[in-house]
């Protein structure tokens, strides 16, 4: 009676995951690309769109002959939100599929928790999402931001520009927003900001009732002195976010908030009115008029057949990352970890605002940092451009990074080489 | 948390700014003196070149043209109503109208035709710009026959005071004739009137600033409180300070007790199709956060299928998903939960699955994506009691709900038919079924009622939370420790619940962060629970040993 009972549900459950998933067979001469990308939970609302981007950019290259004279052919798993499960079908994938790079990971904790796989079994990552940077592995390439790349350009633009005099740090409670508001705050007392005109905000993953915090805000913001929110809220958090900072009354002109985690995929979700006039720190928005750019859009909107969908930050990063690891195997000749780990440093590939992006020997790359007002149509506006920034992964303003450097290149070849004592601490990550 | 912040002196930073917003208001505000109706046509000409540094030297010279065309010309500009025509770069206000876009010539009011979207280009502003134009409109509205136009921008001037616009506001307090208005100019006037070398002047300013909650005369007074060398005016601003504070502490205690009100009604909301499944019938639904999902759905259906009609489609939206997510539930009694009566743990990981396959489902189906729902317009906003308290209108209007569901399904159960059959089985099967009643049907319609109500909840979650499929599982824990917590088989227990725990819990916040908050709750339950296993409002009688 129970396992009668029981059959139903589950089968229906396997077959609804299952619709996710599309492992295309094997062949023999190919080579495989991993995409290890949330397809369900929590994520998938993210990391869907990257694993359609990678499957575009790998039909894409196949049209043009493959590489080294093969097709590539793309091996796609769903680690479904779940962080263990990272690590699983990262060994799945490196271990039994045999694939030669690996693009995939959103959240910070995910990538640490597929981090010992990658160095146990030598495998390669392209992690393609701005992060909290102090931290450099042997086999990972981060492609996306790291702080001094977004948070610190953007606060710069605060005061500079905007005039700001007091700052809300608010954020989501885990590593990311911890760490980055841990410099931000480092960054501002030494710009002479006093203790008083910070405040720190932390809120649950998922947070819905703003109420008391934006109250909060319009309280602090009220001295007299220009008030901005630096927002490391994550995903989904922002839209109640955003919608009481309208519903209190404070607009845009008043209180700006510039968000680090608010992109176009998370605008297109939202009615984008509350939205008008507030921030985004990014290298690259969907806006952004340059001929690279409108080609990506093109081909994108073709392969995904609607151009309804947007592109965003996180695709530009999957776009470099894949450009420069096939330029790598093209150069090394071979698909083998450690001769591409070596050969992609220093090489440079077109990025999709018109500039260039450099493999660095820390494992990071250039980047320039735009940021946008958001439009109510949910696309930004540029209104401020850096020149390209090399990533730095140990940040200079925590007391305990700032010493250390990453570099691959020998004679150092270390990801937290400490440049007073001349050691390497002898971490793997 | 936020400490008072003494203002110290202007920085040079901001000083730029300030300069500019004076020179402005001096260009704006004194008509007499400085108004060159001949500045507004190179002001629009500036505006037609829509760049950036043109348009804030255009709307500097349209603003001081004194021009009357000058006000619609700057509104439409703040509502991005500003285009260029492409094929002959003509300004134009582009409003929605029957076919595309209806366009109006912005100097002379006239109609100009339909465009298309694509065929304009529209004039875009930055924060910077935003500011300045609204700025300019504040101080053409001074002169506004409307007193509440009027008073937003004596309001918007009392926010950055400069001489000049004293001087203004000073010269046109005789010709106010509105109450309210005047009150808002005077408390300007007194403000400016805190810097005055007399110290007599700055005492009586002070008596006229007594009460007054306007933000920005606490700051003034806590500025004059710092640099002041009398002792009396000192005293006597000392005390206006602490009238100032307490009127705040008491203020910001109602809202605290808003704000918990209104997490309080959103978690009954949730909890209360629960305390129908489970507190009646016993059964652990942990679909019914995807229940409420489907209400959620429902509405972004609906406004999708009328464009036009935003609100109506809100309120169309309650019964609609009343009737779907009470039609899942019927399914998932009679397909599932029928066989496993009697088996709490088994129930638990059934209704488990159900929830996972209702969430691929919507996955599937609509977008792995959050879904927009617009706000109506009357759910925007918030009603301004004064200048320390204002409440949102959307969580008046959840509260509001909320009681009226709760008052919906009590009367329900304890008026109807069906309310009768529903406690008749759930307080003795046995019994019930001797007298007559078909407890199979009667189950399905309870369970079709409980999940109808969460429908009927996730209409009212989709306005002010993400509708996506991780919509249930956010609300889920909250539902199950408000029904837990009140007492199960008792909807006033949940409705206690509900509030008092949304009320602590605001309490709670601004000390202890957001994080904590939760947690204290949540150990606040547990050991509730260890000391009255049953709830705050235990069932009596035999039916509650069973």
């Amino acid at each position: 009676m129970m396992n009668r009972n029981f059959r139903a549900p589950a089968a229906a459950l396997a077959a609804a995951l299952s619709l996710g998933l599309s492992t295309i067979a094997t062949a023999a001469d190919t080579i495989k690309v991993g995409v290890l990308h949330s397809l369900s939970g929590t994520m998938a609302i993210s990391e869907t769109t990257l694993k359609d981007t990678m499957l575009m950019l790998i039909e894409e290259q196949n049209k043009k002959g493959g590489l080294l004279g093969k097709q590539l052919e793309a091996v796609v798993v769903d680690p479904a939100s779940n962080w263990p499960l990272f690590a699983e079908k990262a060994r799945e994938l490196i271990a039994k599929e045999k694939v030669a790079a690996v693009f995939g990971c959103w959240t910070s904790v995910s990538r640490k928790s597929v981090l010992p796989v990658f160095e146990e079994l030598n495998g390669l990552l392209f992690y393609p999402v701005q992060y909290e940077g102090e931290e450099s592995s042997k086999n990972v390439f981060y492609t996306g931001a790291a702080p001094n790349q977004q948070a610190i350009p953007a606060v710069d633009y605060l005061m500079n520009d905007l005039g700001v005099e007091r700052w809300v740090l608010a954020g989501t409670d885990y590593v990311y927003p911890r760490t980055t508001n841990k410099i931000l705050e480092a960054y501002l007392k030494g710009k002479g900001v006093a203790e008083a005109d910070i405040l720190i905000n932390y809120t649950p993953f998922g947070h819905s009732d703003w109420q008391s915090i934006v109250s909060d805000i319009k309280k602090f913001g009220s001295s007299g002195k220009k008030t901005a929110v630096v927002s490391t809220i994550n995903g989904d958090a922002n839209v109640p976010f955003y919608k009481e900072l309208g519903n209190q009354g404070l607009s845009a002109e008043d209180i700006p908030v510039v968000a680090f985690s608010v992109g176009e995929e998370e605008l297109s979700g939202i009615d984008t009115k509350p939205l008008v006039g507030h921030l985004a720190a990014w290298n690259y928005f969907m806006s952004v008029d340059a001929p690279a750019n409108a080609a990506f859009i093109k081909t994108w909107h073709g392969y995904i057949k609607s151009d309804k969908r947007v592109t965003n930050d996180p695709m530009e990063a999957h776009y470099i990352g894949f450009n420069l690891w096939v330029q790598a195997v093209e150069k090394a000749g071979t698909t083998d970890t450690d001769k591409v780990a070596e050969a992609i440093i220093g090489l440079e590939t077109p990025n999709l605002t018109g500039g260039k992006a450099v493999m660095l020997s820390n494992h990071h790359i250039t980047k320039p940092v735009l940021i946008g007002e958001i439009q109510d149509d949910g696309q930004f506006s540029v209104v401020s451009e850096t020149e390209a920034v090399p990533g730095d992964a140990w940040s200079d303003f925590l007391p305990g990074s700032k010493d250390i450097i990453a570099d691959w290149t020998p004679p150092i070849s270390c990801g937290n080489y400490n440049s007073v004592t001349k050691t390497c601490s002898g971490q793997n990550f | 948390m936020p400490t008072p912040c003494v203002h110290d002196a202007t920085r040079p930073g901001a000083l730029g700014q300030r300069l500019i917003a004076a020179l402005l208001l001096i260009a704006v505000l004194i008509p007499a003196a400085a108004a060159d109706p001949a500045d507004f046509e190179p002001g629009v000409e500036l505006i037609r070149e829509n760049s950036f540094k043109s348009l804030e030297q255009g709307v500097g010279l349209v603003a001081a043209s004194g021009d009357p065309r000058a006000r619609a010309l700057l509104t439409a500009l703040q509502a991005t109503e500003l285009h260029l025509r492409k094929s002959d770069g003509a300004l134009v206000i582009a409003r929605p109208g029957a076919a595309g876009l209806d366009l109006i010539d912005p100097l002379t009011g006239d109609s100009m035709g339909t465009a298309d979207k694509g065929d304009l280009k529209r004039i875009g502003l930055n924060n910077r710009l935003r500011g300045q134009v609204r700025a300019a409109i504040a101080g053409l509205n001074l002169a506004h026959p409307d007193a509440a136009v009027r008073l937003s921008g004596v309001n918007a001037m009392l926010d950055k005071l400069d001489p000049d616009g004293v001087a203004l506001l000073r010269a046109r307090l005789d010709a106010e004739g509105d109450d309210s208005v005047r009150e808002v100019m005077t408390a300007a006037i007194a403000l400016a009137d805190l810097a005055s070398p007399d110290a007599s002047r700055r005492l009586e300013a002070l008596e006229r600033l007594d009460g007054s909650t306007h933000p920005a005369v606490r700051g003034g007074v806590q500025r004059l409180i710092a640099g002041e060398p009398d002792p009396e005016v000192l005293a006597t601003a000392n005390r206006v300070l602490r009238d100032i504070d307490f009127k705040r502490d008491l203020y910001g205690l109602a809202e605290t007790l808003f704000f918990g009100l209104s997490l309080g009604s959103v978690l009954v909301l949730a909890a209360i199709g629960l305390a129908i499944t489970f507190g009646v019938m016993g059964v652990i639904n942990m679909a019914h956060g995807e229940l409420m999902m489907l209400g959620a759905y429902t509405t972004y259906i609906l406004q999708q299928l009328m464009p036009e009609q935003i609100g109506l489609a809100l309120l169309l939206a309650i019964p609609a998903a009343f009737l779907v997510a009470g039609a899942v539930g019927v399914l998932i009694e009679r397909g599932v939960i029928r066989f496993l009566y009697g088996r709490p743990l088994e129930t638990l990981l059934a209704t488990f699955g159900v929830s996972l396959i209702l969430q691929q489902l919507v996955r599937t189906l609509i977008s792995p994506q959050n879904v927009p729902v617009a706000n109506p317009d009357w759910m925007s906003g918030s009603w301004q009691v004064n200048s320390l308290l204002s409440l949102t209108m959307n969580r008046m209007y959840i509260i509001a709900f909320c009681l009226i569901v709760f008052a919906a399904l009590f009367l329900v159960l304890r008026r109807t038919n069906l309310g009768l059959q529903v406690r008749a089985v759930s307080q003795n099967r046995a019994m019930a079924r001797a007298m007559g009643v078909r407890s199979a049907r009667v189950d399905a319609l309870t369970f079709g009622l409980g999940s109808g109500i969460a429908g009927v909840a996730g209409v009212a979650l989709s306005q002010i939370t993400n509708v996506g499929p991780n919509l249930g599982q956010t609300y889920i824990i909250d539902s199950f420790m408000v029904v837990v917590f009140g007492g199960v088989g008792n909807l006033w227990g949940t409705l206690v619940a509900g509030m008092s725990l949304g009320v602590i819990n605001k309490i709670l916040e601004p000390w202890a962060g957001a994080v904590l908050a939760k947690i204290l709750v949540l150990v606040f339950i547990i050991l509730f629970i260890q000391k009255r296993p049953r709830g705050l409002f235990p069932q009596k009688g035999r039916a509650a040993e069973g």
